[in-house]
């Protein structure tokens, strides 16, 4: 008996059209389809790589190494106060430009130039080529063309994308489609208070975005984090979504948020009940000066709503939770079984030691949650790896994963099929 | 003999100076290095002087604690790290989390 209406198909897999057959997760586990995912995926679509905030002012920059694109960029401000992104690549002789110690990790700063450790070639904010050192000795050197190379790079709600496909004109916006237009004006920029977490995950990136793309998994996975009396409650209740949606590669998940503040307190724990926060959130949610939500959050309007989760394609999700704060989960293939994982959230400024104290509480319990579904992620993959079972049943509650998991195929065998007729790259001496 | 760490109000929590440090990878790490017993004693003295705690710390601002004051903001997000283990797990690590790391790589400064 569903506590939850679901649309008149009567499943909401069905009402998507979307096939409800068993699922095959070779996607996951072959080498070989993974490389295909790099260029047809990764360099294909657009990647958030950040937030405005982390740029802010002149010369601000960060670095981003996107293993899976084949690329590092640099992303930076100018003096125009414009966001850029460049790939991270001298063009003397191709080393890597920004970096500190270790080449293969992330910086950040801020700066009035960039200059290479190698040679000293020196760039402008704007990408521009500014100094080469012993110039004269090069055979007409034009500085006007041997700039940084330009990475696209647009900004929505505040959130930086980059785009390594150079031939598809579509605006970040509209790559976001209907559920990313249903979150404009929501009030990101008022939650600066940022805690940012990172794992190595030994599983396919798809596998961790399935794993916070059904909440079906939660009543069990995490039984204990509940006190022995709510935790049996919830494994007899199950999980139902208030509503999905699905647009274009894009999807949503809108849930129930009982605990936000909780009906009893017996049902939490000690810590919960004295500092009024846990996996939902702080329970006094600070003002952030709106009225009301855009149409995108909570799409049923329902009065039990507590987090809408939204999967942008390919690896990009962001959580808004019901008290007012917001939570981004990034995950940045290295290999087809494994991944960095990074988890942001995002708060209001606390204005008291109690207020920061809730903070604390809310990210110390969603990082319990996650390492809990980190290591599950490890099991499932060599388990998969095994094929000792190639199909598994889905339900209507995972149908985030199926849309996941057929989008990216799609992907592939758009790309494959665009660029069977092209004629394959030689490799020749002379010209 | 050294100073002291806390508020002279709550000179019964210096024995647990050592938890009051300011990132949550040092607390995590501090809570995986303990005894479920010492987790039990470190919450039992700090969880009832919670209140206490943050009435206190209500007269600053959040950009003007004193020294004093900081280490108590921090040792009661260290209350918070080991609440888990103390209230849920029964172990300092999370039960199947294996070798799975999760790790702060920024955080607001205190």
């Amino acid at each position: 008996m569903p506590h939850f209406t679901k649309p008149g198909e009567g499943s909401w897999t069905e009402h998507y059209g979307i096939d409800t057959g068993p699922v095959s997760y070779e996607d996951s586990i072959s080498p070989e389809h993974y490389e295909l995912e790099r260029d047809a995926i990764f360099r294909r679509t657009w990647l958030n790589v950040g937030r405005v905030e982390q740029l802010p002012r002149t010369g601000s920059y960060f670095t981003r190494e996107l293993d899976a694109a084949r690329t590092s960029v640099i992303v930076v401000r100018g003096t125009d106060g414009e966001v850029r992104a460049f790939h991270n690549m001298c063009r003397h002789r191709g080393n890597k430009l920004v970096w500190n110690d270790y080449p293969r990790e992330e910086t950040s700063g801020a700066c009035r130039q960039f200059t290479c450790k190698y040679h000293g070639w020196r760039y402008g904010l704007d990408g521009g080529l500014t100094f080469v050192q012993q110039e004269d000795e090069f055979f007409d050197l034009d500085r006007d063309s041997h700039g940084l190379v330009p990475v696209r790079c647009e900004v929505w709600e505040g959130f930086i994308f980059v785009n390594l496909d150079d031939a598809d004109a579509t605006p970040v916006g509209e790559y976001l489609g209907e559920l990313g237009a249903g979150l404009v004006g929501y009030p990101f920029d008022r939650m600066t208070q940022v805690h940012r977490y990172r794992a190595e995950v030994g599983s396919n990136w798809k596998l961790f975005i399935d794993a916070f793309a059904e909440f079906y998994h939660a009543p069990v996975l995490h039984a204990k984090q509940s006190v022995a009396e709510e935790s049996r409650k919830l494994q007899g209740v199950g999980y139902e979504a208030l509503a999905y949606g699905i647009d274009g590669p894009h999807s949503m998940v809108s849930s129930w948020g009982g605990m936000s503040p909780p009906k009893d307190l017996s049902m939490v724990k000690p810590i919960e009940q004295k500092l009024r926060s846990g996996l939902f959130g702080p329970w006094d949610a600070p003002d952030i000066g709106l009225d009301e939500l855009p149409p995108g959050l909570n799409p049923a309007r329902h009065p039990a709503w507590g987090v809408d989760s939204f999967v942008f394609f390919p690896n990009f999700m962001l959580l808004v939770w019901k008290p007012n704060w917001y939570l981004t989960y990034h995950y940045w293939p290295t290999s087809y079984n494994t991944h960095i994982f990074e988890g942001t959230v995002y708060f209001v400024p606390p204005t008291t030691a109690y207020e920061r104290l809730q903070q604390e509480l809310a990210v110390v319990t969603f990082k319990e949650y996650a390492l809990q579904d980190g290591n599950t992620l490890e099991a499932t993959q060599t388990m998969l790896e095994s094929r000792a079972v190639t199909e598994f049943p889905l339900n209507d509650q995972e149908v985030l994963l199926r849309h996941l998991h057929v989008t990216a195929r799609r992907y592939v065998s758009d790309y494959q099929q665009s660029h069977q007729s092209a004629t394959p790259v030689r490799i020749s001496a002379a010209s | 003999m050294t100073a002291p760490a806390f508020p002279a109000e709550f000179a019964d929590l210096e024995p647990y100076a050592g938890w009051g440090v300011p990132t949550e990878g040092a607390r995590y790490a501090k809570r995986l290095a303990s005894t479920t017993d010492e987790l039990q004693a470190f919450y039992d003295a700090a969880f009832p002087r919670l209140e206490a705690a943050t009435a206190y710390l209500e007269q600053f601002g959040m950009d003007n604690l004193p020294d004093d004051a900081k280490r108590l903001l921090w040792l009661y997000c260290a209350l918070v790290t080991v609440s888990f283990p103390v209230e849920v797990w029964r172990q300092a690590r999370v039960p199947d989390s294996g070798a799975s790391s999760f790790d702060a790589v920024a955080e607001p400064a205190i």
